[in-house]
């Protein structure tokens, strides 16, 4: 496995602090989603930080990212802007769409972050086609979909992939694989057969990894943007992880018989955060009073992004109706 | 100075992908056999050679897959313009249109663009069947986001072709295909038309006709035959089917206080439906007649001459209806029927009728 070393310090503790922000802005919602103003649904990345973390800082702002109904980690992992997120998923004037997408739509062109939809599979096309611009402009951004193991279930991904590696489109489709669709586990949808075969059958280069583990994400994430910058063609990036709440809500909910708590808490065993911690800490990279600063810097970042939120005012009903054509 | 020359819709529609895809170097064509010896019934013959063949990109058969590429194209720089040969295979690709095409626009708060074009072709005759001879522009027309084109002569066809392309909207383009052979004074070269609304063809005072694409050419022998039963009819061209400008409808139906609106597609929940229901609630006083409406049965559309007998909307059903609109004396309104039907003479049904090639 690639070692922190590998990374600049800056590097690894950007990387860690994104984590660090994307779980504590998560958990934020988590607890202020009982308040009821928030009133739209929310799907958490809870437990999949590393994946979304670990892909991005392969990537520069140049780069394109397509996501899902679970975009919050990706949002943000692209650079999307803190306040615009909570003040969207508040319904708020300065959401980030107005007000017109909630939190399933989460989009920051202006850094990346291109669209987020939370139809399955339905974004991934996107990312392709974004690719042929590139490659037919001579641009070489890359571009990424984002999206879970139920999505390779849908025709629209097998469309996708088929294009991209004909036309070796500089594309990362990166597939978290969090074990379960809503309650559904994986071995109730799909034969068992690696995932990554999927892939391998539309002839593009594949790589397997802990989707937990930051440095391993990086790790494929920088060979594929590399291979894909060569114009050698699209990859496919299998992220095991785990959904940490429950699909749609800021709930746990190991309680109600579709998984066990044990398997959740192997998961949490694994957690990415504390592993990567850990192992800045053992290189000396990051010590306990500067994980506590980064900690306090993040708690006052999103303790003055709900204030933000909270206190935008609600659009104006009359913006329903403004930019449905350009 | 353009010159007038006469060439079929098809044509119209390759000059006018032609000039747009010239000006514009965004300007790229999807299609499944994009290339190849048919070109989408000729309307993407050559452009290739023109353009670029690299702007030309073969399409795997997978419509959902490639009108989402399209329109991440689009999304980043692109103006995309992809042709399905039969309107039924874009069915394929409805979540695409509906979600990606239709909302980015408004749910990016008016950062992102959607410029694409999706030309859907609707079949007729020839035993095309119930999978192949749909006209769905209902279902089309039913998002905002969308805009919804539906020409019928090639003038107009290749103006709107143009002006389809250089649209920052979503456009879905919906060509009959028996509208492909109709003939046309055509302006040559860079030739755009705004996508603004119906367009009056043929002025009366007694009742309004509004009808569709290929049912406007019906609509249009009607009102001839009505003519000569002293029955003066204003026939509009929908042409725009979303946003659907009424105002031009409405000022007529005012005049004339009556409505015939004849579909290409179902008449149940056609765009017919529309059009009457709104006329209705906003010229209610002036209406001296039950609006009426002509459209598809609610069957689906079967392959064989002999049950597709009385199936189509066609000039004589137009003129039958209005003449009961307007109570005119049975027996002129048969013997005028008995022309009209002598015209066709014993043409199959299952064949576009020459009268209808223009030009126009």
């Amino acid at each position: 496995m690639k070692s922190n070393r590998a990374l600049s310090r800056d590097r690894a503790l950007k990387a860690y602090r994104n984590m660090l922000r994307i779980r504590m802005v998560e958990e934020a919602i988590a607890e202020h989603y009982s308040e009821q103003e928030m009133r739209c649904p929310v799907h958490l990345s809870v437990g999949q930080e590393a994946a979304a973390v670990g892909v991005c800082l392969a990537l520069t702002d140049a780069d394109r990212a397509y996501s899902t109904h679970r975009c919050h980690s990706h949002y943000l992992a692209k650079g999307g802007p803190l306040k615009p997120m909570l003040a969207e998923i508040y319904g708020k004037v300065d959401g980030c769409l107005g007000g017109r997408g909630g939190s399933m739509h989460l989009t920051s062109p202006e850094h990346g972050m291109m669209l987020s939809v939370p139809i399955v599979g339905s974004s991934i096309p996107l990312a392709v086609g974004s690719a042929l611009a590139d490659t037919l402009d001579g641009r070489d951004s890359v571009s990424v979909a984002f999206f879970g193991d139920a999505a390779v279930e849908e025709g629209i991904w097998h469309e996708s992939a088929n294009f991209a590696s004909l036309r070796k489109l500089p594309v990362l489709f990166v597939c978290e694989n969090n074990l379960y669709s809503v309650y559904t586990p994986l071995a109730e949808r799909q034969p068992n057969r690696p995932l990554t075969q999927l892939a391998e059958s539309h002839g593009m280069a594949t790589a397997h990894a802990d989707g937990n583990d930051l440095d391993a994400v990086l790790s494929v994430s920088s060979e594929a943007v590399a291979r894909a910058r060569r114009g050698d063609g699209p990859s496919f990036l299998l992220l095991d992880t785990y959904r940490w709440r429950e699909h749609c809500g800021p709930n746990y909910d190991n309680n109600i018989g579709y998984r066990t708590p044990e398997e959740f808490e192997s998961w949490r065993a694994l957690d990415p955060i504390p592993r990567y911690r850990r192992a800045l800490e053992s290189s000396g990279a990051l010590s306990a009073k500067a994980a506590e600063r980064i900690a306090s810097e993040i708690a006052a970042e999103i303790a003055e992004a709900f204030a933000f939120a909270k206190a935008s005012p609600l659009p104006d009903a009359s913006a329903a109706a403004s930019t449905i054509y350009a | 100075m353009t010159a007038l020359r006469t060439i079929s819709m098809a044509d119209a529609i390759r000059e006018g992908l032609t000039e747009a895809a010239k000006r514009d170097p965004s300007v790229i064509f999807f299609a499944e056999g994009v290339a190849d010896p048919a070109a989408v019934y000729g309307t993407l013959k050559g452009i290739g050679s023109v353009i670029g063949h690299e702007r030309m990109i073969e399409m795997p058969v997978a419509e959902a897959g490639l009108c989402g590429v399209a329109i991440g194209a689009a999304l980043s720089g692109k103006r995309p313009v992809i042709s399905f040969h039969r309107v039924e295979f874009a069915l394929l690709a409805m979540e695409q249109i509906v979600n990606n095409a239709a909302k980015t626009t408004y749910i990016s708060g008016g950062r992102h663009h959607v410029p694409i074009v999706l030309r859907l072709v609707v079949g007729r005759g020839w035993g095309q069947g119930p999978e192949h001879s749909q006209s769905l522009e209902t279902m089309f027309s039913y998002f905002p986001g969308l805009k919804v084109v539906m020409p019928t002569y090639p003038a107009d066809t290749k103006g709107m072709v143009v002006a389809a392309v250089e649209d920052d909207n979503p456009v879905i383009l919906i060509e009959h295909r028996w509208c492909h052979y109709v003939q046309g004074h055509v302006p040559e070269g860079y030739y755009r038309e705004a996508i603004d609304g119906p367009r009056t063809i043929r002025q009366g005072k007694d009742i309004t006709i509004v009808a569709t694409s290929y049912m406007v050419l019906e609509a249009m022998r009607a009102a001839t035959a009505l003519a000569e039963l002293g029955v003066d009819a204003e026939v509009i061209d929908l042409r725009v089917l979303r946003p659907l400008a009424l105002a031009p409808i409405l000022a007529s139906v005012r005049r004339t206080g009556r409505l015939l609106t004849v579909d290409t597609g179902f008449k149940t929940l056609g765009i017919g439906a529309e059009v009457v229901a709104e006329t209705t609630a906003k010229c209610f006083a002036a209406l001296k007649a039950a609006p009426q409406r002509l459209g598809l049965p609610d069957h689906p559309l079967p392959s064989s001459r002999g049950l597709i007998r009385g199936l189509y909307p066609d000039s004589i059903r137009i003129m039958r209806t209005i003449s009961e609109m307007l109570k005119l004396p049975a027996e002129r309104e048969a013997q005028a029927e008995a022309e009209l039907a002598a015209q066709r003479g014993s043409l199959p049904i299952d064949v576009p009728d020459p009268f209808f090639k223009g030009p126009f």
